[in-house]
């Protein structure tokens, strides 16, 4: 893995002596997208402002691109695009003069911010409107100005704040694609959000946000090992006589759980699926429905608290 | 510890932005509106008095500035009208920021927050003295087309100084607007209580200033000094009034023969001031009418930096979080 572009360690906010943010420590590397992840109010936002020196630090310290947001602001601000959650934009202008008002105040000339703003806005499809007020605009709309004005900064780190919330499924997908297109641009991701299953599938890494901690971090994988302990669920409906001994029989399975009739839950920690209708098939019985839980953010992250509380439980 | 970079970089694009926004507003519109129209009126109503008055007197145009027609003169419908074109452009300059979730993603980019906060006062000071300036213009023109003298350079200096301290007059007021945007999130409470202080100062404050000294000074006067002494009271507890100030120094400014701030509060009580050695009346030079209320301009445009300074440091302060 290349050097790490931004570094916190132990980052701590307090306002008014109250934790929001209790020491945090993680690292991301150049060129990944890696999500903060968590429930509203767990502490992503301020996490986020601190790294861009836009709210104090209390306690710990965090390293972006090597700067340190706290002393050498203007260095950090420079090299980093932000998107905050729910984007505004002065509604009175146009989309190209909301640009043209931000490359001024990056220090661009007047030349090279008109090629770089037609670019952007060309990449994230907002070519048509560019005279458009921007009060006319919808959230995906906003979203996108957004992360063109990202681009028209060639930020090396792009900050993204819930940059899907309130966005309808298509202009989500649409979003998440000009993420992606980001990463093609070796630009480093950082974004935050509460919906967990829309960005997993964008996020190289994420750490899940609690209460102020990082509860949980790495890839979704690893996660789910961690959490769920490697095991699967494959789930089974078949006709046939003798089945549940049968898929008892098979190895890697560690127990089998009646739904129903001809219905079962095999607990495995492997990929048993092929073995399973093999099982079906010796027995002359017919197979009628096969499929295999994948671990999603959302299962590990209702897993993991559900465990937390019932240790809360147990050791009160 | 040392910020690094200048906390001046940007200031220029802001200012520009805001003046822009400023000009293009449909507010200006309405001010553009209430300058013209009432500079006009008010200027017709004392040219009619001053052709019925004095066809010899040397300062004729600054009596344009300072004549009541009907119980109004120019500079008292400044004293009030000012106030309120500055509250008008700077009650939401801060809030309005935050309300359209602007702030955080303006002050991603490479300025500090100072930069923000002068800029947009810059443009605001810059906005009125575009419109002091074109009402200043209209009095002037119509002055010189209806009375047909020409004015000398005395009075184009005394004139142009009286703009100075009028727009100087208007920062202090702007200041303030600007610190209740920063101070409250809603415009309309900003503006309300930018308007009620406006009313209660400009207006009360004359009126409970007088009262309250009575009650603790002895209004009987058995000598001069004493006399001048009470005099001096009531105007320092007036003075708390921006628009006292200003109306003592455009006092001083607009009428040569003018030689203290007290005189025409003497001359109510059918008293003058007479210094030894001086001619009652005659014109005092502009450098001498400048001395006189130096001290009060100095007050104006400190006052303005001090709102401005509270201002800032509150916002320096406050979360970018609304």
């Amino acid at each position: 893995m290349s050097e790490p572009v931004i570094e916190a360690q132990n980052l701590t906010k307090r306002y008014d002596g109250v934790p929001v943010v209790k020491g945090v420590s993680f690292s991301v590397a150049q060129g990944e997208i890696f999500g903060l992840l968590g429930p509203n109010g767990a502490g992503k936002t301020t996490t986020i402002l601190m790294m861009l020196g836009l709210t104090e630090v209390s306690d710990g310290q965090v390293k972006v691109l090597g700067y340190d947001p706290v002393r050498e602001p203007l260095q950090v601000k420079r090299r980093v695009g932000y998107l905050p959650d729910a984007v505004g934009f002065y509604d009175n202008l146009t989309a190209a003069e909301n640009l043209r008002y931000i490359g001024r105040l990056i220090g661009l000339d007047a030349r090279e911010c008109e090629e770089k703003m037609t670019a952007a806005l060309d990449h994230v499809g907002l070519h048509d409107v560019t005279d458009r007020r921007v009060a006319t605009f919808s959230r995906g709309m906003r979203q996108r100005l957004g992360i063109a004005e990202i681009l028209l900064k060639d930020a090396q780190i792009a900050i993204l704040d819930e940059p899907t919330s309130g966005l309808d499924p298509q202009a989500t997908i649409e979003l998440l694609e000009i993420i992606r297109n980001l990463k093609q641009r070796k630009v480093t991701v950082l974004l935050s959000s509460h919906l967990l299953d829309r960005v997993q599938s964008v996020c190289d890494r994420v750490a899940l946000f609690s209460q102020g901690n990082i509860v949980l971090m790495g890839t979704v994988d690893e996660l789910g090992r961690q959490v769920l302990g490697g095991n699967f669920n494959l789930d089974v409906e078949a006709e046939g006589s003798g089945l549940e001994a049968r898929f008892k029989a098979i190895p890697g399975v560690t127990g089998v759980e009646a739904l129903g009739p001809n219905r079962w839950r095999l607990k495995t920690d492997r990929d048993v699926r092929s073995e399973a209708a093999g099982a079906v098939m010796g027995s002359g019985g017919r197979l009628l429905r096969l499929s295999l839980e994948v671990p999603t953010l959302e299962t590990i992250y209702t897993r993991y608290f559900r465990g937390e509380q019932e240790a809360g439980r147990h050791a009160a | 510890m040392q910020r690094e970079g200048s906390p001046w970089q940007g200031v220029g694009v802001v200012a520009r932005k805001e003046l822009s926004d400023h000009l293009s507003s449909v507010r200006m519109l309405v001010i553009e509106l209430l300058v013209v129209v009432t500079g006009v009126v008010v200027v017709l109503v004392s040219l009619q008095q001053i052709r019925d008055v004095t066809a010899e007197d040397p300062f004729l145009l600054l009596r344009v500035f300072t004549r009541s027609g009907e119980q109004l003169s120019f500079v008292f419908v400044l004293t009030l009208l000012v106030p309120l074109i500055a509250i008008g452009l700077g009650f939401d300059l801060v809030n309005s920021e935050y309300n359209q979730r602007t702030l955080s993603r303006v002050l991603s980019q490479p300025i500090y927050r100072d930069a923000l906060l002068f800029g947009k006062f810059l443009a605001g000071l810059a906005t009125i003295a575009i419109s002091l300036t074109a009402m200043w213009m209209v009095v002037i023109g119509l002055a010189l087309a209806t009375l047909g003298v020409p004015p000398n350079g005395e009075e184009l200096a005394r004139a142009a100084l009286m703009l100075f301290v009028t727009i100087a007059y208007a920062g202090v007021w702007l200041a303030l607007a600007m610190l209740f945007s920063v101070l409250f999130r809603s415009p309309a409470t900003a503006a309300l209580s930018a308007l009620g202080l406006w009313l209660f100062i400009s207006i009360l404050w004359p009126f409970l200033s007088s009262h309250l000294v009575n009650v603790f000074v002895p209004a009987s006067a058995s000598s001069a000094d004493e006399l001048l002494n009470t005099l001096a009271t009531h105007q320092a507890v007036r003075r708390v009034s921006p628009g006292a100030l200003f109306g003592e120094i455009v006092t001083v400014l607009l009428d040569p023969a003018v030689r203290s701030t007290q005189q025409s509060q003497l001359a109510a009580m059918g008293l003058a001031l007479i210094e030894p050695g001086s001619i009652p009346g005659a014109p005092l030079p502009l450098l001498q009418s400048v001395l006189i209320v130096w001290p009060q301009m100095v007050s104006l445009i400190a006052g303005t930096i001090v709102l401005f300074v509270i201002g800032y440091v509150i916002f320096q302060r406050q979360e970018v979080r609304a």
